[in-house]
């Protein structure tokens, strides 16, 4: 009975007594940031959780190496978690997220990309080619490259006053905002499965951007057979030049991605999938920001500018904004990429 | 016993930047299931709803705006059921919890597999995956049922492929997605846990009355322990007169008339736990009985 102190209990015991509000505090304090976001914590209850989390995992470690109180080595084990998890969870505001995506990130990680967006917009341009000189040779292969859905009454058994109509703006022109809500919303479709089939080693990435290149190059050749091309080229164009960038775009993403888990090089694989998943998964953050820039482009500026000639300049514009915004040298934001 | 089995088949080493293993638990195939069945049903659910109400709103836009009312509510329609299938995922992972509805109500949450922070394109990366995890399966499935002119040896062959997407989490023992591999994350277990009572505290009391040798006490280790303790917890009476018969008989402890099972099994515990606790600090740790 000597090693026993005057109030019978363990040491571990009194070791729990001594440390439980602090826990508790800490516990409560999870609750409610977990039940909100963590805006609904003090400033004061926010600065305290880092000590508690810290206090709370040093006693873990204590308690793993002197106790063994079963129940309390687990309580401790889940609640050092769950503060872990806050404590090294997000931090950063979404303001400062969003600067440093749109500053650095996107640009830096676009860039990264810089061949398979070549290789990208390479196949894209082939499929087109090759569409194009099919549909000019045999209109009927328009129907293997466009799905009716897609056309919305533009193929060859139209008449071409009926292809220059679908080319003018609104009025008149009716059901084509949801015709183009579909439009968006399929083609943010297509760079989102461009992007997932890379991982299935790059070759079905490739073939849908040929395939979407087709249907491009199908469309032009029907509208120029009807001296409609230069008309067709400002009605795609004044949103095509983001939306056809956007969707080189998720394929060079998903090439990359292909290509690290194909071809690791020295690298384990998963550590290189993982790699060319950050790369990619940046880009295909902006791939969505270009597509929602895209889609306004065409509900709201395709029907309010008519006139092809300021279709183009609109085209040529966008065309210029996103190759400064991509690809202008700029040594400073270059040296605080460095620095992270 | 069982328990202990699983347990240490998801048991991860997760080292926190100050040194100390958390020990996190990988969610399991079923909870992974459960947790999507969850939000596919929570998505599909919110859609039917959606359309429902739309497909209001289109009548009586219709009648009262002319077209373009009714035009209003199908683009508003399309770009819901768009944010809807690819973002709703995304959305709820960044958040604080990093966790859909039904990884939360499952216990899961996404985490970095390195231990630092969960990065948005992390979130972005693995949950564009499932336009190849679950969308692309799902349309060669309809594929099937509209064309029943496909070729049979290629439907089967994009079948596998596809399938091989699917149950990708099966074939590896973290059960990571294609999703989680390319976004470096996975997905573990949250589970909430109270501080239970400690075991110890009604023993304590009674340890005067109750004179263990160290002999006695040096019966058994911390496993018994362990199973002393889930036991007290449980409070079965009938357990309580078997195992306190038990440990009387091994450790030869002549118990008087009046001494309750559960007052005695109570004593030994805490006299064991302070003896095997005492030894601990001295940097000896007795894992079972047959542990010298």
């Amino acid at each position: 009975m000597t090693d026993m102190p005057p109030s019978g209990l363990l040491k571990s015991q009194r070791f729990r007594q001594a440390r439980e509000d602090d826990w508790r505090r800490l516990e409560r304090l999870m609750d409610k940031a977990e039940k909100g976001s963590a805006s609904k914590l003090t400033d004061a209850e926010i600065l305290a959780v880092p000590v508690l989390y810290r206090s709370t995992l040093s006693a873990l470690s204590v308690a793993r190496e002197t106790s063994l109180d079963q129940g309390l080595i687990d309580y401790l084990e889940t609640l050092s978690a769950r503060a872990y998890f806050f404590v090294y969870g997000s931090r950063a505001t979404i303001q400062d997220r969003m600067v440093a995506f749109f500053r650095t990130d996107w640009p830096a990680s676009v860039r990264g990309l810089w061949r398979e967006t070549l290789i990208s917009a390479a196949l894209m341009l082939l499929g087109a080619l090759v569409a194009g000189w099919l549909v000019m040779h045999e209109p009927e292969w328009f129907y293997a490259f466009v799905p009716a859905d897609l056309s919305g009454g533009r193929d060859p058994a139209a008449s071409t006053e009926t292809l220059r109509a679908t080319l003018d703006g609104a009025d008149g022109a009716q059901g084509l905002s949801a015709f183009a809500a579909y439009l968006f919303t399929h083609n943010a479709q297509v760079a989102l499965l461009a992007f997932a089939l890379g991982f299935a080693l790059c070759l079905p990435t490739g073939l849908l951007i040929l395939y979407n290149g087709a249907t491009l190059g199908a469309f032009f050749a029907l509208f120029a057979s009807r001296g409609l091309g230069f008309e067709l080229g400002g009605w795609l164009l004044i949103h095509g030049v983001t939306e056809l960038f956007a969707v080189i775009l998720a394929g060079a993403a998903g090439l990359r991605i292909g290509w690290a888990v194909a071809f690791p090089g020295q690298k384990r694989r998963l550590d290189a999938a993982v790699e060319a998943g950050r790369t990619a998964g940046i880009a295909m953050g902006g791939v969505v920001v270009m597509l929602m820039f895209a889609g306004l482009l065409e509900g709201f500026g395709r029907q309010l500018i008519v006139d092809t000639g300021l279709r183009y300049a609109v085209a040529a514009a966008t065309a210029l904004i996103w190759g400064l915004y991509f690809y202008a040298p700029r040594p400073a934001v270059a040296e605080s990429i460095h620095v992270r | 016993m069982s328990a202990d089995m699983t347990t240490a088949k998801t048991e991860r080493a997760f080292v926190t930047p100050e040194g100390v293993d958390l020990r996190l638990n990988i969610g399991d195939a079923g909870q992974r299931a459960g947790a999507f069945l969850l939000d596919a049903a929570i998505i599909i659910g919110v859609l039917i709803v959606f359309t429902i109400a739309s497909a209001f709103a289109f009548a009586s836009g219709a009648a009262v705006a002319g077209v373009t009312g009714a035009e209003m509510v199908a683009v508003i329609w399309l770009i819901v059921f768009f944010l809807l299938r690819n973002f709703y995922f995304t959305a709820f992972e960044l958040s604080a919890a990093a966790a859909t509805p039904g990884k939360r109500i499952m216990g899961l949450r996404v985490a970095s597999r390195d231990g630092g922070r969960l990065k948005a394109e992390a979130v972005f990366a693995r949950n564009a995956m499932r336009e190849l995890e679950v969308f692309l399966p799902l349309s060669i499935l309809v594929a099937r049922s509209q064309e029943g002119g496909v070729d049979g040896w290629m439907y089967l062959l994009a079948f596998v492929w596809a399938a091989i997407f699917v149950f990708f989490p099966l074939f590896n023992k973290d059960r990571l997605r294609i999703g989680d591999l390319i976004g470096g994350t996975w997905v573990v277990r949250t589970p909430r846990r109270k501080l239970i009572r400690d075991m110890a505290e009604d023993g304590a009391t009674r340890m005067a009355a109750y004179a263990f040798t160290p002999a006695q006490l040096d019966a058994y280790g911390a496993k018994e322990l362990h199973v002393l303790e889930t036991l007290l917890r449980q409070g079965d009476r009938k357990t309580f007169r078997d195992v306190a018969d038990r440990i009387a008989k091994k450790i030869g402890w002549t118990r008087g008339p009046y001494d309750t099972d559960r007052d005695f099994l109570s004593a030994y515990y805490a006299a064991l736990r302070g003896r095997l606790e005492q030894k601990l600090l001295m940097g000896v740790r007795r894992r079972d009985k047959h542990d010298v």
